[in-house]
């Protein structure tokens, strides 16, 4: 193992997608998470690799799709205006069953927005954003070492399942520095038996193509496409539950937002509310199971989100609502203090809601 | 014990600079630690800040919204933060460009003339490492020892000329009384 070394959460994403074996980067500019981009920049053409600058973010992830469908680790970054245009890159990319890694360290919106963190593409990523029935793999760091270590996971579910995955972070996630450890990893390039590289004449071509006239035939590559996400659900969502063991109300964060939540949680602990927090690591697959279990124990719910309420949705539908789902937000680029998270919990145990 | 701190003021004077040596010292201590800057549509006299936060056990938020130590490079800087600063914390004032008193009274408050200090020694752009130098010696946040180890980490090797001259400001701020 490497030593620590202290880097901002941006650039463990990229050193970790190297290490991981990415060596195609495409990618446009735009706060914040050029970073990205100004690593790739540097270190792509010292190690064999291909970063480009785009002349825009659609024709970046049609270079990812291109890439994707020869079997190589590729990768995107930008942020949620730009992310907004290369949906329908997304889309195709989800259709034709290719693997390929989608970064976005949000920014407050909609439209232009600002350029401050946020969590308000949480729709966005989870319900579809581009056309059609599709899913990506929707990973949510809450640590620098997290933004390396879940980019790395990110590469291995997206291959295994042939389904695109997507690293979902903030500007305080891309921005800030802590220690990490970009772990080694152990990726040798497998034959696959999909991927479009030449036949030499010895085999049937293959066809990497979202296209299919045929309506029977669509809805079976839907079908077969669903059997995928439903092993996905089973197998593939992640959480970290915290002081949960005793914990009569439960605060739901991820990313920056469940940082916050964890000094508030302490601090109410140390007031004597017993409250504890369950963590999504994974936003899609939703980790629905232990919510639901939570719901039988709790009172009460409260989802802490950089959104006008969007995760909220999916807890309430986890918990098939049996308990109350309040919300504690700030929206546009601004952040919740530890204070103001603490505020709602007390209400919530007070019942003053 | 966990320190959080605002280090802040124009950007060029070595703010995000400043931050980044204290958690890489606090790194090489096997503290925990967390830095965060301010980011936007900034430039060079533009205002800057950034969130150290430097601990003995896994810090949750990175921002430091209420700081235990404020370090004040200009007027707007303590204007905006000198009320933020918890009961009983530390406020680290410029004292060349800051011309009025810190107006709380249930805080530490050091007056360090770190521009003017960084001129006598030679080296007029590094009054962020005399502050440090006064953090240092004020707050115990990180050891006094092996300045070089963090030095070694943030001065890069283009610039290996200013790492003397780095360890200077800091030892001119420690020193100061």
């Amino acid at each position: 193992m490497a030593d620590k070394v202290l880097m901002k959460g941006n650039e463990a994403i990229a050193e970790a997608a190297i290490k991981a074996g990415c060596r195609h980067y495409f990618g446009y500019p735009i706060t914040p998470q050029t970073e990205i981009a100004a690593y790739m920049a540097k270190r792509m053409p010292k190690i064999g690799g291909v970063f480009l600058q785009a002349e825009s973010e659609i024709s970046a992830i049609n270079m990812v799709y291109g890439v994707a469908g020869t079997g190589m680790r590729v990768m995107t970054s930008s942020s949620s205006p730009g992310i907004s245009l290369k949906q329908e890159g997304i889309s195709y990319i989800a259709g034709a069953d290719l693997p390929a890694l989608i970064v976005n360290i949000q920014r407050g919106g909609p439209g232009l927005g600002g350029i401050q963190p946020s969590q308000s593409d949480y729709f966005q990523s989870t319900k579809g954003g581009g056309h059609g029935d599709y899913r990506l793999i929707v990973l949510t760091p809450a640590s620098v070492q997290e933004m390396a270590d879940l980019t790395m996971l990110a590469f291995e579910l997206s291959e295994k399942y042939r389904v695109p995955a997507m690293l979902l972070a903030d500007g305080t996630m891309g921005q800030m520095m802590e220690p990490v450890e970009i772990p080694e990893a152990d990726y040798t390039p497998t034959e696959k038996d999909w991927t479009v590289t030449g036949t030499q004449m010895k085999r049937k071509h293959n066809v990497v193509n979202s296209l299919y006239l045929s309506p029977e035939e669509l809805e079976k590559t839907n079908f077969e496409r669903f059997e995928r996400y439903k092993q996905i659900e089973e197998n593939e969502a992640r959480y970290e539950s915290f002081m949960m063991e005793d914990a009569e109300y439960c605060v739901v964060a991820f990313g920056i937002a469940s940082r916050v939540s964890k000094n508030a949680v302490i601090a109410a602990r140390e007031m004597g509310i017993k409250v504890g927090m369950i963590r999504p690591i994974t936003i899609w697959p939703f980790p629905a199971k232990p919510l639901a279990e939570a719901a039988d124990k709790v009172k009460s719910f409260l989802s802490v989100e950089l959104s006008m309420g969007q995760m909220i949705e999916d807890v309430k539908l986890a918990t098939e609502c049996k308990k109350p789902v309040y919300l504690c937000n700030r929206v546009g680029g601004m952040i919740p203090t530890p204070e103001q998270v603490l505020e709602s919990i007390k209400k919530m145990a007070g019942g003053e809601r | 014990m966990t320190t959080n701190t605002l280090i802040a003021g124009f950007g060029g004077q070595g703010v995000l600079f400043a931050g980044k040596f204290l958690a890489y010292k606090g790194m090489l201590e096997g503290k925990q630690i967390s830095w965060l800057p301010s980011y936007g549509p900034e430039m060079r006299g533009g205002t800057a800040n950034c969130s150290v936060i430097v601990s003995d056990t896994p810090i949750g938020s990175p921002i430091v919204s209420k700081p235990d130590v404020l370090i004040a490079m200009n007027l707007p800087s303590l204007d905006k933060y000198e009320k933020e600063v918890v009961s009983g914390g530390t406020i680290i004032v410029e004292s060349t460009l800051i011309a009025r008193k810190v107006e709380r009274t249930d805080v530490n408050v050091f007056y360090v003339p770190a521009n003017k200090l960084a001129q006598e020694i030679g080296a007029p752009t590094l009054a962020n490492m005399i502050m440090v130098g006064k953090f240092i010696k004020e707050t115990g946040a990180v050891s006094y020892e092996n300045l070089e180890d963090g030095l070694k980490k943030v001065v890069s090797a283009k610039r290996a000329d200013m790492f003397d001259i780095n360890l200077k400001a800091i030892e001119t701020g420690y020193n100061f009384k």
